[in-house]
């Protein structure tokens, strides 16, 4: 283990660190003293620990947790729209409806590819969470291609709101290069699934005849992907409520639906797991 | 065509005595240029009541206030798109069309007028000026030219607010909260990214010219998005310092 070279390739993506240490001395004179007292084994552990310190000032989680939970959602998804290739039902959807399935359905299974590729390049293989598929028991009661949409919807809905649940998590993080993907950073990457799910839900909406935004006046407006501690129709926004006659524009006063559909909200992890929502689709 | 980004009934200027329209302190103005770039900082201050309508350099400045001033930016030039679409739509669009387009109207006038608030009351720092819009390149009683062109702003959007996310720095107690405010408003521009393509060219809401083979979305730094977005723009935006 080179400690130098840790630092160094650390400073290369992250100009900063040494800024982060109270300074490099300090760095090697704490390694110093502790590695007189110490084991050589416990090294790693006084390394992962100044990291934690040297990043304390940003919202980084451990990226390999945030990362397995997204991955976990796309399984779900992946497999949800396996299922629903696969059923008898879609037979019966337009040929277009069919096609825009076939898009999400290949953009879901490039996410998990992706993430599994991310995860292990940067935690290692043993680091990949496992497979999980969508509940064949719940598959089994959604008797209609509509049926399958409805629960669509909600999937990508959550999808949404629980990526943008973490984007804090994977604040301030350093870009990382992965083997096989290239140089990355674990935000933007995150971000730019978070707008595809965005873009997959808009469409089903539609599919459906529902706005492509959420507004509270969808039919399935009320059900636990919309709720939560946040819920999407939340019209608070860094303590303001934009439908207060005005509160963000003199002599403008925006509408419920208006400011509801303006800002799409977050889901916490324990709410997108939560057995009303995702937790119960898990086989 | 010369029209004000912020449409007639709204004047930024008067009624200060608004809540959310509190002048910054004296002191948090100092405190602010001494933190940017001071000069430009203060020049632009004191150009910002006087020449709101002539061409100009305007600098979007470092640091997270720049990203929100970045967002703002954007967002005021949406808006103002979308407020000319329902000022005089196109001739030829189809049934239930305008009456989307009134909302995406609304969402972008309550993202631009938010992010405004924010930049005065959360930030405490003074936002960019109104921007001067050049719209001279779209026929707005074109249906094709108004989707074409509502479909390059939301794309064009989507991108940038997904190459910004990262350069908003957690450093700043606010860190977090212009973060999570960044997500909340980039998926709704993906709605309506994909909205408007399935106008264009059903089935396009995700396209394989928009999403690539990892299943990402685009990702644009600010400099790249504002070489797109200058064109719609009078004064001359200077994004080489945005997150930085």
């Amino acid at each position: 283990m080179n400690f130098l070279n840790i630092l160094n390739q650390l400073a290369e993506v992250d100009s900063n660190v040494f800024d982060r240490f109270d300074s490099r001395r300090a760095v090697f004179s704490s390694l110093g003293t502790v590695a007189k007292r110490s084991a050589l084994a416990a090294a790693p552990v006084l390394i992962t620990s100044m990291f934690q310190k040297a990043y304390a000032g940003t919202n980084a989680g451990d990226p390999i947790e945030v990362l397995n939970y997204a991955l976990t959602l796309e399984y779900l998804e992946a497999d949800f729209y396996n299922k629903m290739k696969a059923s008898p039902f879609f037979a019966t959807a337009s040929s277009a409806d069919q096609a825009a399935i076939n898009q999400i359905s290949k953009h879901e299974t490039a996410h998990v590819a992706l993430l599994r590729t991310v995860i292990s390049g940067v935690g290692g293989a043993s680091a990949v969470g496992a497979p999980v598929s969508f509940k064949t028991s719940t598959f089994a009661t959604l008797t209609s291609f509509q049926a399958q949409l409805a629960i669509a919807q909600q999937l990508e809905d959550i999808g949404v709101r629980a990526y943008k649940g973490r984007a804090t998590d994977l604040q301030g993080l350093p870009d990382v290069n992965v083997p096989n993907v290239g140089t990355i950073n674990a935000l933007e990457s995150a971000l730019r699934i978070h707008s595809v799910e965005a873009r997959h839900a808009a469409h089903i909406r539609v599919m459906r005849g529902q706005t492509p935004w959420i507004n509270g006046n969808g039919d399935l407006d009320s059900q636990p992907a919309y709720t939560g501690t946040t819920p999407e129709n939340n019209v608070t926004q860094a303590g303001y409520n934009l439908t207060s006659a005005g509160v963000i524009t003199p002599g403008v006063t925006y509408s419920a639906a208006d400011v509801q559909a303006a800002f799409d909200e977050i889901l916490t992890k324990a709410e997108v797991l939560d057995n009303s929502r995702a937790g119960s689709l898990v086989q | 065509m010369s029209h004000k980004i912020l449409s007639g009934s709204q004047a930024p200027e008067a009624n200060l005595d608004q809540p959310l329209y509190t002048p910054i302190k004296r002191r948090s103005f100092f405190m602010y240029a001494g933190a940017t770039a001071g000069a430009t900082a203060l020049v632009l201050a004191g150009c910002k009541k006087d020449d709101e309508n002539s061409p100009g350099i305007v600098s979007l400045g470092n640091g997270n206030l720049s990203v929100l001033n970045y967002a703002y930016a954007l967002e005021q030039l949406e808006a103002a798109f979308y407020a000319q679409v329902v000022k005089t739509p196109a001739t030829d669009f189809k049934s239930g069309e305008l009456a989307y387009f009134t909302q995406v109207a609304a969402h972008e006038a309550i993202h631009r007028d938010f992010l405004k608030a924010a930049i005065i009351n959360v930030a405490k720092a003074s936002p960019i000026q109104d921007l001067t819009p050049n719209f001279s390149s779209i026929t707005f009683t074109s249906r094709a030219s108004v989707l074409a062109t509502a479909q390059a702003f939301e794309d064009l959007g989507v991108a940038a607010y997904n190459g910004a996310g990262k350069l908003i720095s957690a450093s700043d107690s606010n860190g977090a909260t212009y973060l999570t405010v960044a997500g909340k408003i980039v998926s709704v521009e993906a709605r309506h990214a994909a909205y408007v393509r399935d106008l264009i060219t059903p089935g396009s809401f995700a396209d394989d010219n928009q999403v690539d083979s990892n299943g990402l979305d685009k990702s644009m730094t600010p400099t790249a998005v504002i070489a797109v977005a200058q064109k719609y723009i009078n004064q001359t935006l200077d994004a080489s310092s945005v997150g930085k």
